[in-house]
């Protein structure tokens, strides 16, 4: 075991162990809190709710973002849901179901001590946004509505129509809006982590660039939050936004941050399928539509897509009953269409790869509401998924309460991350990693609704306490960006960036970025093997060279220049993607969203190894295209046994 | 299909910019609009020229961070939809396209299509908070909240911030989103105690800033791509007159 990995759980009982923990650990006089900065990166849930937090609480926050305003982070894109142990349904939910379910939905792959604490606070999320004003669906007596959400058997769910994740997040930044006018904020849109600066080991730093002037400039703090979310898009083509990167999470990496299960990566099953080339990003629709939409493909591949004719057989309306296949609720009859995401992606897949797909190049199923249409009708189906529908046609052009959606499995979010102990502190002292951008909570694979969960958790609950317990024992250090450490970090910050506008070559930065996707999609999307994983290896690196060799970022690094910052982000993907290849070819097991081809049972289903593979796989940074070094987190299970996860 | 675009070129703030002429063919009638913007882009970047400048992030319709003004209209001509989820298909071969960026003294250009809509965010900041310290908040259903009043909260609150309210303004007045802020909050139980005073602030940074008054066209929610109903701006003048005669707490 190497103990240079210390979780800081606390011991004894599970159910008392936060409470325990938060008496245990130090805590900062209020007087002395104004004497603290703190740089927070990244304005998502788990960003702003930090930000506001911990300016509430006195400390002088720092908080950066790329965006143009706090209130636009990816957070904003989540539809279905947050998931909250409050048993309002009174369906047998607790805090305990919500931590098994967790535990058990991450394939064992997770950290049983912050997966129950994260459940306990998912109870709190829920009050302190409904007391923002967050405008939650409400049944008609006035209290909280709920849905079930996919891989669980209870209702849940809060939400706000198809749109929870922007009135969450807006939520959030109204409470960081009221801390920016308190003085207690000072926020930079517009402006970049380009990298970390660490003192004596310790995050003491960042490195950033104005994205509008060009101008670099360094910030020092006490201690550095990254929330940054996470590195979907390595794979060009994923449902993340355009800006999502690993820059942050990948310059602290650099710096010697450990990089945590890079291979867990989850796939949706519900997104609209690729219509083509030129496309430049995938749209998810929510897993909700799961509870009404029944998903099949046809029995007969003459029903299917012909790649010679470029279409499909029979208008699917037009296909009896009797010659479809609702695989899902005929292979999963206890879940049904409601499996967790995990196993309904892979089941999409190997429906297509039968020849039975119904979309562009054979890739997409059949999501069905005919059915419901007919139990709810038109307008009771509109009323639970009206935005989603009309987001459906405006992009598609179809309609589905008149035919069948079609839908393909596409990146999601990605559960592996900067690794940090049970304060959600990395390795290097003084940074704090939140939500997406670490790899605490959802093990090899995540439940619907439970990012929102987690992001809130860390940002409101969690890190205000833990970022105490840690800066009460370091005091109060200033702010001096003048020390050798950030005259070199910005020098080496500049000379990258003139770098990448010398080369002067002839290749447009998002050819790269394609060319690496597809490399990613084909050998570690949603199935892997060791030969694919393989030639992955050796394509990355080349790819990377000729990217340093023939880009071509043009304009200048004196003001606004969107070439400049893909091309940043890019070249990060192209470091990044060898560790997360590296990772899945060394995890000899499938587990979640890790599913290597060599290891399954006699069904297709996930078979993992716990024997030799129940660990937390930390990397850690050597030099580009050297091979990261292995550290192991032993993960141990007291209260939910491992068991082949089955949802039949 | 083939078409042509005129786009507005502007180096920067200072810079007076211009309309240059692009083709853009064999463009595939599945793409976004943006994605047709991308095609042009990936042309421009690989001969060394720099790309058009436009915001984009989710490419959903949801963040609220792309916009420009298409053949005149905040984007483009579709009703309730976001130029991110505007696609082509709404276009025919041969077409003219003119694009600039959304136009209103409160929006500086930044570069090319890109505008800089902070005002916004200062305008939330005066106020557009219910004030709930993390931890104090009672249990969730201690507070209910008529359905109706919840979803009409929803509607008011799904406002993106995109500034097409603002663009489609004769006046550039920006009282759909600062409307529709005062609105959500006031319509539930959450946001009585200080109900009068964020009309009052709010309505006051908004003046501060550069936009202008809003003379009841009625062009904001029309170009609104979440259908913000003008009902907005009448309870944010209900709430600030009520703040005016019988004071802030009112």
């Amino acid at each position: 075991m190497s103990n240079i990995l210390n979780s800081h759980e606390p011991s004894g009982p599970i159910e008392s162990a936060w409470q325990r923990h938060k008496f245990d650990i130090k805590v900062v006089n209020p007087a002395n809190k104004r004497k603290y900065t703190v740089i927070v990166v990244g304005t998502g849930l788990a960003g702003s709710s930090a930000a506001a937090t911990l300016g509430e609480l006195g400390y002088n926050v720092l908080n950066f973002c790329f965006q143009d305003s706090p209130r636009r982070a990816h957070s904003i894109a989540a539809q279905g849901g947050i998931n909250a142990a409050k048993n309002y349904q009174n369906d047998g939910d607790s805090v305990y179901r919500l931590f098994y379910d967790t535990v058990k939905g991450g394939d064992f792959r997770s950290r049983e001590r912050n997966v129950y604490r994260l459940a306990e606070l998912s109870v709190n999320i829920i009050d302190q946004a409904a007391a923002q004003g967050v405008p939650f669906a409400r049944e008609y007596g006035g209290l909280l509505a709920n849905r079930s959400f996919g891989g669980a058997l209870v209702s849940r769910t809060f939400y706000a129509r198809g749109q929870t994740g922007q009135q969450l997040l807006l939520g959030a930044y109204s409470a960081h809006a009221a801390q920016v006018a308190a003085g207690k904020i000072k926020m930079f849109p517009r402006t970049e982590m380009l990298d970390l600066v660490v003192i004596d080991g310790q995050a003491r730093g960042i490195i950033v660039r104005d994205l509008v002037s060009g101008e670099v400039k360094s910030y020092a703090a006490d201690a550095v939050v990254l929330a940054s979310g996470g590195y979907g898009n390595v794979f060009f083509l994923s449902t993340n936004a355009m800006g999502c990167n690993v820059t942050a999470s990948w310059r602290a990496a650099k710096r010697g941050a450990f990089f945590a299960n890079p291979c867990y990566t989850q796939i949706h099953p519900t997104c609209i399928p690729v219509s083509g080339d030129y496309q430049s990003k995938l749209t998810l629709m929510s897993e909700s539509l799961r509870n009404d939409g029944r998903v099949w493909v046809p029995q007969s591949k003459d029903d299917c897509w012909d790649q010679a004719a470029g279409k499909c057989g029979r208008h699917p309306n037009d296909i009896p009953e009797s010659e479809r296949d609702y695989y899902l609720e005929r292979r999963y009859p206890t879940f049904g269409n409601l499996v967790p995401r995990d196993v309904a992606s892979r089941a999409a897949k190997m429906s297509c790869d039968e020849g039975r797909g119904v979309a562009f190049n054979g890739r997409g199923v059949y999501l069905d509401f005919r059915d419901a249409i007919k139990r709810l009708g038109e307008d009771g189906v509109s009323a639970r998924y009206g935005n989603l529908f009309e987001m459906y046609e405006r992009i598609t052009g179809a309609n589905p309460y008149k035919e069948p959606m079609r839908i393909y499995p596409a990146t999601h979010y990605t559960m592996g991350g900067l690794w940090v102990d049970y304060n959600l502190q990395s390795n290097l002292p003084g940074l704090f990693v939140l939500g997406e951008a670490n790899f605490s909570d959802h093990g090899a694979n995540r439940l619907g609704a439970s990012a929102l969960m987690q992001g809130l958790a860390d940002g409101y609950f969690v890190i205000p306490y833990t970022i105490g317990h840690y800066l009460a024992q370091v005091g109060a250090r200033g702010t001096d960006n003048e020390g050798a450490e950030f005259r070199e970090a910005k020098e080496s910050v500049n000379a990258r960036t003139s770098k990448l506008l010398n080369i002067k070559g002839k290749r447009s930065v998002d050819s790269f970025h394609r060319e690496l996707g597809q490399v990613m999609w084909d050998h570690c999307g949603m199935a892997r093997n060791k030969e694919g994983l393989e030639k992955a290896l050796q394509r990355i690196p080349e790819i990377r060279d000729e990217f340093w060799e023939n880009v071509s970022v043009p304009g200048s690094g004196q003001d606004f220049n969107q070439s400049l910052e893909k091309a940043g982000r890019v070249a990060d993907f192209l470091e990044f993607a060898e560790v997360k290849v590296g990772d899945a070819l060394h995890r000899e097991e499938s587990c979640g969203g890790h599913f290597r081809e060599e290891y399954k049972t006699e069904e297709g289903e996930a078979k993992r190894d716990d024997e030799n593979f129940t660990y937390v796989a930390a990397w850690q940074f050597n030099g580009v295209g050297e091979k990261p070094t292995l550290h192991k987190e032993p993960l141990t299970f007291d209260y939910v046994k491992p068991s082949q996860r089955s949802y039949k | 299909m083939n078409l042509t675009l005129h786009i507005w070129r502007q180096g920067g703030p200072n810079d007076k910019g211009r309309f240059v002429t692009y083709p853009a063919n064999d463009i595939n009638e599945e793409m976004s609009f943006l994605e047709m913007l991308d095609v042009v882009n990936e042309d421009l970047e690989a001969k060394g020229e720099e790309p058009i400048a436009f915001e984009s992030d989710c490419r959903e319709g949801i963040c609220g961070a792309c916009g420009c003004m298409i053949n005149g209209q905040p984007h483009g001509h579709r009703a309730r939809t976001t130029t991110c989820q505007l696609h082509m298909r709404e276009f025919k071969d041969g077409d003219e396209i003119v694009i600039e960026p959304f136009r209103a003294k409160a929006f500086k250009v930044i570069k090319d299509l890109v505008v800089d809509r902070s005002a916004f965010d200062r305008i939330i900041r005066s106020g557009g908070y219910v004030t709930a310290r993390t931890g104090s908040p009672p249990d969730a259903n201690a507070i209910p909240v008529p359905k109706l009043a919840a979803d009409q909260a929803f509607e008011a609150a799904a406002c993106i911030g995109c500034g097409a309210c603002v663009a489609s303004c004769p006046n550039a007045a920006a009282m759909l989103f600062t409307g529709a802020k005062v609105t959500h909050l006031a319509l539930l139980p959450q946001g009585q105690p200080e109900r009068y005073t964020r009309a009052d602030s709010m309505v006051n940074q908004m003046d501060s800033e550069d936009f202008g008054h809003c003379s009841n066209f009625g062009e904001c929610t029309l170009a609104c791509p979440k259908g913000i109903s003008l009902d907005v701006i009448s309870q944010m003048n209900r709430d600030y007159l009520t703040a005016q005669l019988k004071g802030r707490d009112a």
